[in-house]
């Protein structure tokens, strides 16, 4: 292809009436980037509303903004130098719409902070330089705009220049650039102006113009968070392709990988594509699709890594810098969705350390609670192990955001692991001190029965292959005089627990929760409790181990059973005949019953 | 990487999470370059295969060309073809071209309300059943939750406020003062009961970005964006009694890219042949917030 222009996304932000959008079309108009249609356009609104026009209401193409006067989404504009192409996104300054304002800003390269130079410092001056750090946008120039207002005056611009440089200071931002301008009279913006021969910098344009792109991220471990796993048999198609954009690193087809939380290894096999040349690698920034060798089943969520390199932390706490845009606040106890990169996990607030207002930087080390707009340092807990590294090690894998009753309600960046405390044995031991134990001792029952209680867990990854095989056992050991139960995870869902009470956490796990609890009523009654469960990973078996305890559990992986060759033959006759063997064997079944 | 391949990446990114998170998932295919564009790339982000149905609003007035190449392509691309619309306004003869309502209202009527309802399983869905070759009734009743679209924020005022996934609620409307927030490729996957979710993979994409990947990737467009011996061609496909042709001598995609570069379109708007924007102060916000595409 020809020459391709370079494209550089920038944020402006600032407070509300400091002329964002007076800055804008400005440039616009300065670098003739506004089509022709747009400016007539605006020109004969204003003559129809009869009111002189004015360069900011270029941006304002919504007819209930013009109404309000004020910006209250980002809006995307665009516009070229010679050098390269600009998409200019206007954030609005008014505090109710910080979350439009993160929204423009998490989007972009570099930032531009509107600050009026009658008017000083405001708040959201303050509050949108922080968020900027906390966004991670580290190139920021501050334009000290409205010169025309304050006579041009140098000692106006220095002490606005040298009191948010303090602020700045205080938050470890460090500027590129402040330049005074006035956005009306086109000072210091596309050329040098002549009304401040005392500013020696260069103007707007020239600064933005020599901003730089963003790092190459190749240069980073790998990393491809699982967006899913496609099979589509259409066309007799049997490929089975992992799903994600790497966001880091690179891979190459034979490479060795590791998927994190799960731990799972396989080899890449092939990197697929549509409509190209085949590749044997790809790397940062690509949205690809590798086939494994072998087929192994992890989930949409996991993080590919490669082998050798350092890898995410495994855990379920971590360390972070949070920021609040939900309309209830964040209560320790309460149950969030946590949504990093591609995984999604229930998530508690476990511990506040301290509150920050994010204008005025003063601290609250008492507070319960999380408020709108506030940032605070905290401890966050999930319920299974999730993988993620730290912020400042990979962006992309070190940030998240957190969900409450549907809407993104706050997000965050993490600053440090914790080691894991296991949340699931501290409910586990809890629940066992508060257990109303019944006359009936254990061993009664079990003399009664002729045999030991026992949870059975049939897994695999066949669809509907363990639920046959579970409920054949159930029927087996029951003809055999056992006492014996099944029970399908769908059974839970109507009566018992409702469809309703899991819409927001992770439905999987918390139906193994519900399983894992059922196990213990009906071991502790004795019985012999088989359920199906496909796909089972080491983690859940762990946490179904844990919540049957004090009794035991027995897991049968019928892939495993399908590859150890000793299904040859035998069919699931001969597999259910091999279970009944182990039970006795394990003096779960006692052969004196009559 | 360059500005193609991140646009494509991006798009593809949102695809797939579309994909992941919306069980009742559907994308709107107006047979413009736009949201062909974006049929491609699914076929991109899904390895050749596109899981999810199409579905076209047919007004009856759109340019027969538009028609006969959806159906080759759905045929060629093996598409699950879906067609909606308000036949009882057609059949009434409730429309501007037949001088009845005015051309917001006729919007309103043949697309907006008959997207709504298509959408919703309120009215008859017809599908492409590739063994007759024919549209029959849909027996698939159920309201897609997730309706991905290919609108741009280059092409106007409104659209360039919108989020890659952004709510509707049960009367299809749009609150563009409420917007969720949208950061670090994480988006409003999550929604009421009732609600909907619009998702919009090209946002980032201009008119040029287009026609460059149209040439990259050599993907089939309708003929009636080039100039095809009179002058004229189509710069954007609408229904034809409300678009009019371009004036242009562009016979093929580098001949358009040319133009939109350094010729006479490049600062002129892209729906500026189309009617329905002037009759509505310039901006397509009441049409919008009507769900209109």
């Amino acid at each position: 292809m020809k020459h391709e222009r370079e494209q550089m996304s920038i944020v402006i932000v600032g407070h509300v009436d400091h002329g964002k959008s007076t800055v804008i079309g400005r440039l616009l108009a300065d670098t003739g980037s506004l089509p022709k249609g747009k400016l007539e356009q605006v020109q004969q609104h204003c003559a129809r509303n009869a009111k002189p026009f004015e360069y900011a209401f270029l941006l304002d193409a919504l007819k209930d903004e013009q109404a309000q006067g004020i910006t209250i989404d980002t809006a995307r504009c665009f516009f070229k130098t010679e050098k390269r192409n600009y998409i200019i996104i206007d954030a609005p300054g008014h505090i109710e719409f910080l979350k439009n304002m993160i929204t423009g800003a998490a989007r972009a390269e570099a930032a531009l902070l509107v600050i009026d130079a009658k008017e000083g410092i405001q708040e959201n001056s303050r509050r949108h330089g922080f968020m900027l750090s906390l966004l991670g946008i580290d190139q920021v120039v501050v334009l000290v705009n409205k010169m025309d207002l304050v006579g041009y005056e140098r000692r106006v611009f220095e002490e606005v220049v040298n009191e948010y440089r303090d602020f700045l200071s205080q938050i470890n931002v460090e500027p590129l650039a402040f330049v005074p301008i006035s956005a009306r009279e086109g000072a210091n913006l596309a050329s040098r102006s002549e009304e401040m021969p005392w500013y020696g910098g260069p103007c707007v344009l020239e600064i933005i113009d020599g901003l730089k792109k963003e790092k190459n991220r190749e240069e980073q471990p790998f990393r491809l968070p699982v967006q899913d796993i496609y099979k589509f048999t259409e066309a007799n198609d049997d490929r089975r392709i992992v799903a994600g954009t790497v966001e880091t690193g690179k891979v190459k087809a034979g490479d060795a990988v590791i998927f994190l939380p799960s731990m799972k290894r396989a080899v890449v096999q092939t990197i697929e594509g549509f409509n190209e040349p085949t590749k044997t690698e790809v790397g940062a920034g690509y949205a690809a699709g590798v086939t494994l060798s072998p087929q192994i089943y992890i989930k949409p969520g996991e993080i590919m890594c490669r082998a050798g390199e350092p890898l995410p932390v495994v855990g379920t706490a971590f360390r972070a810098h949070l920021f609040w845009l939900g309309r209830h606040p964040m209560v320790a106890g309460k149950k969030y969705k946590l949504k990093l990169a591609t995984q999604r996990a229930t998530v508690y607030l476990k511990q506040i350390e301290r509150v920050l207002d994010a204008a005025e930087l003063t601290v609250d080390a008492q507070k319960d609670r999380i408020e709108r707009h506030d940032v605070a340092d905290c401890i966050l807990q999930t319920v299974k192990p999730i993988a993620y590294d730290l912020s400042r090690d990979i962006a992309a894998t070190g940030r998240f955001v957190i969900v409450d009753n549907y809407e993104i309600a706050g997000g965050g960046i993490i600053t440090g692991s914790i080691t894991d405390t296991d949340y699931i044995r501290a409910h586990v031991s809890e629940r066992e001190v508060a257990w109303e134990k019944s006359n009936i001792l254990p061993e009664q029952r079990a003399s009664r029965f002729g045999q030991r209680p026992k949870f059975i867990v049939i897994t695999g990854s066949a669809d509907t292959l363990q639920g046959n095989v579970a409920k054949a056992l159930e029927e087996k050991l029951f003809r055999d005089g056992h006492y014996v139960y099944y029970l399908s995870i769908a059974n839970l869902l109507h009566g018992l627990f409702d469809a309703e009470s899991t819409r927001d956490g992770d439905e999987r796990e918390e139906n193994i929760r519900r399983l894992g609890e059922l196990a213990r009523i009906f071991t502790d009654a004795g019985m012999i409790f088989i359920t199906d469960i496909s796909r089972l990973d080491a983690y859940e078996i762990d946490i179904l181990k844990a919540l049957n305890q004090p009794n035991e559990i027995l897991v049968i992986d019928l892939d495993e059973y399908a590859r150890s060759g000793d299904a040859a033959g035998g069919g699931s006759e001969m597999l259910l005949k091999r279970i009944e063997k182990l039970l006795y064997q394990q003096d779960i079944l006692w052969d004196y019953s009559i | 990487m360059n500005q193609l391949e991140k646009l494509e990446s991006q798009s593809i990114y949102i695809l797939r999470e579309a994909y992941r998170e919306f069980k009742h998932l559907c994308m709107l295919w107006s047979i413009g370059k736009d949201s062909t564009v974006l049929l491609w790339l699914a076929r991109k982000a899904f390895f050749g295969h596109v899981p999810f149905p199409l579905v076209h609003i047919d007004t009856s007035f759109k340019i027969p060309e538009m028609i006969t190449y959806r159906d080759r392509l759905a045929r060629e691309w093996n598409l699950k073809m879906i067609v909606g619309a308000n036949r009882q306004a057609i059949e009434a003869k409730e429309t501007f071209p037949d001088g009845r309502v005015d051309r917001i209202a006729c919007c309103r009527s043949l697309k907006a309300e008959a997207l709504k309802r298509t959408l919703s399983g309120e009215w008859p869905r017809l599908r492409y059943n590739h063994q007759t070759q024919q549209y029959e009734p849909d027996p698939y009743q159920e309201a897609y939750t997730g309706v991905i679209v290919g609108v741009r924020a280059d092409e106007e005022g409104s659209r360039s406020k919108e989020r890659y996934f952004s709510p509707r609620d049960r009367e299809n409307e749009w609150d563009v003062g409420d917007q969720p927030p949208e950061l670090w490729n994480q988006f409003k996957t999550d929604f009421a009961p009732g609600t909907h979710i619009r998702i919009h993979p090209l946002l980032d994409w201009t008119e040029l970005n287009i026609w460059e990947y149209i040439q990259k990737e050599n993907i089939p467009v309708t003929s009636l964006y080039f100039d095809r011996g009179d002058g004229k061609r189509y710069r954007s496909l609408g229904c034809y009694p409300c678009t009019k042709p371009v004036e242009s001598t562009a016979r093929n995609v580098a001949e358009i890219i040319e133009e939109l570069k350094s010729g006479k379109f490049a600062n002129i708007a892209e729906r500026s042949g189309r009617e329905q924007d002037r009759e509505d102060g310039g901006t397509l916000e009441t049409l919008r917030r009507d769900g209109y595409m």
